[in-house]
């Protein structure tokens, strides 16, 4: 076929034949690309983790679970994860109307410091929790007065947590309210409905898909966030110890095929979550 | 604005104020204190503590790793970010919605997870153990699984950027680019490059910030070997387990201003890429 493209001489189809080919191949280049490069980093790992978590049904699983606390590990993190992820809900809520509707001094020094925790490295907020509640500053002097105790206990976790997941919600909800036209709101309120019904009626369907997607993210962040988490929590078994730091020390006491069961686990709650969080994003955009 | 219509506006406004100052009680209570209480820290040790610290070789070969680990990081996961990107939006065939889900796992998996697989791998007894103990090469407890798990935790950064950007432009530049005799090549580096530029920057952006402040998984497969595989992070990790707070405050500051920098270049970009958009 080639040899008759060459015999014809000038531009013309002949000369689109090879060339469409190229294309072609290019087009198989880039994607095999592309397989091969998420197979190799992502999918490889996470057949590890399975395979060696899972290997032999719930066996493996069933000996981590019956380390000593184990499950308390796993309940505390499900439970903070909870907790952090409702308050997170509100106040990002809260935070995004602020940053969009209302015009105040220090709006934009608002917004940029909402971003804070996407930059500075959770093992610093730990750091930074640890001196300001610690017995040399003046807040840890003033609530170790009070006898309420932050540093490790379950409360510096869920101080941690709520730090390090702060924009989640705003980000996601932010576009939404700034894309929403306030003349629905209007008309509700001109045929007389209350603020609390506005809000309620109109504004809350409308942001509900992107509060939900920051609140699963959030939730899905908290299962596997061991940064911030690891200096301030105190790491106690049965008290103070998250999952993630129990997936930590077993693998420091070598025992990966346990660690690997935990990891599992909270993979498969986390994962479902993320997909969740997608097929969010695309109904918000389609509704949009 | 539409609630004055119903409700007197002193309450209106008292209201307001009190959603204001919630908000910024609350940004202020979680990130600006705890920021305040380091840098107090620091000041008042003042400048010798800091000079002393920035002067040990461990520190400074901690900053180097993380520097190296980072450069790579980002390397790889931007180039390779874009090719997936376009290959999610420019093609379609079976599978695709697959590679999609691909590209979330790593926002899904705990970094404690990445090390522990990493190690599963290339560790004692790993499926690709034999392969590499064979050709002499130290995978695990050494640099290149701590690059492999930094890049891991930070695929999706660069592609969930660029991949709405592609989305929105379309193809009819590039086709006219083409129809006009351009190559490949060259309608890649001059039509497609220019109009992604700013959201490739916002991803290697996000992306630095995250290789810069990993720990859980590098926590796994560093081995923790002081003055060897320590990152800037591990640093402080271990100078605080040790008691030695000063030195983990310092480059712990360290490291919050190089964030901070960076944050401000974040936002300058996001700011660019509105204006791009409001404008095409």
């Amino acid at each position: 076929m080639s040899s008759a493209a060459q015999s014809i001489p000038g531009r013309g189809r002949a000369v689109g034949v090879p060339h469409r080919t190229v294309a072609v191949l290019r087009h198989i280049a880039l994607r095999g690309a592309a397989f091969i490069y998420l197979g190799a980093l992502v999918l490889v790992p996470v057949a590890a983790i399975v395979t060696k978590g899972f290997g032999d049904g719930f066996a493996t699983f069933s000996h981590a679970m019956a380390v000593p606390g184990a499950w308390a590990a796993i309940r505390l993190t499900l439970v903070t994860a909870t907790i952090v992820a409702a308050i997170n809900a509100v106040m990002g809520t809260t935070l995004a109307w602020v940053i969009v509707r209302y015009r105040f001094p220090g709006r934009r020094m608002l917004s940029t410091v909402v971003d804070l925790p996407l930059a500075i490295p959770t093992l610093v907020w730990g750091v930074m929790i640890l001196v300001l509640y610690g017995p040399n500053s003046i807040i840890g002097k003033a609530f170790d007065a009070l006898g309420v105790r932050v540093l490790f206990t379950p409360l510096a976790i869920l101080l941690a947590l709520c730090t390090v997941t702060l924009p989640f919600v705003v980000r996601n909800v932010q576009p939404v309210l700034l894309e929403l036209d306030d003349a629905e709101e209007e008309a509700a309120a001109t045929l007389g409905a209350t603020r609390r019904v506005t809000f309620r009626r109109v504004v809350f369907p409308a942001i509900r898909s992107a509060v939900l997607a920051g609140t699963l993210l959030t939730f899905s962040r908290c299962l596997g966030e061991i940064g911030s988490v690891i200096l301030v929590s105190g790491n106690r078994t049965g008290h103070t110890l998250t999952a993630p730091v129990f997936i930590f020390s077993l693998t420091s006491q070598f025992r990966f095929a346990e660690a690997a069961a935990v990891a599992t686990f909270l993979f498969a709650i986390s994962f479902v979550l993320v997909l969740a969080t997608g097929a969010l994003a695309k109904r918000g955009e389609a509704r949009g | 604005m539409s609630a004055a219509v119903t409700a007197p506006k002193t309450t209106t406004r008292r209201g307001r104020r009190a959603i204001i100052a919630l908000a910024i009680g609350w940004v202020s209570l979680l990130l600006l204190l705890p920021l305040a209480a380091i840098v107090w820290t620091v000041v008042r040790a003042g400048a010798s503590s800091v000079v002393h610290t920035l002067s040990q070789p461990d520190v400074l070969h901690a900053f180097q790793l993380t520097a190296i680990i980072t450069v790579l990081a980002v390397l790889i996961t931007s180039v390779f970010g874009v090719i997936v990107a376009w290959v999610l939006v420019r093609q379609r065939f079976h599978g695709r919605s697959l590679l999609n889900a691909i590209v979330d796992i790593p926002f899904a998996l705990s970094p404690v997870t990445v090390g522990l697989a990493a190690v599963v791998l290339f560790g004692p007894g790993g499926w690709f153990a034999p392969f590499f103990a064979a050709r002499g090469i130290q995978v695990v407890y050494a640099l290149p699984a701590m690059i492999l798990v930094t890049i891991f935790i930070c695929i999706p950064f660069t592609i969930r950027e660029v991949v709405p950007v592609l989305e929105e432009i379309g193809l009819d530049e590039e086709d006219a680019s083409r129809t006009l005799g351009a190559s490949v090549w060259h309608t890649f580096f001059k039509v497609t490059l220019p109009n992604i530029r700013w959201a490739l920057a916002y991803g290697i952006a996000l992306t630095t910030a995250r290789a810069i402040g990993e720990i859980g998984a590098v926590l796994i497969v560093s081995g923790l070997i002081q003055g060897k595989t320590e990152t800037a992070t591990l640093f402080i990790y271990r100078a605080y387990e040790e008691r030695q707070t000063a030195e983990a405050y310092v480059v712990a500051l360290v490291l919050a201003a190089v964030s901070v920098a960076l944050l401000v270049v974040i936002e300058l970009l996001r700011h660019r890429q509105e204006q791009e958009r409001t404008r095409t």
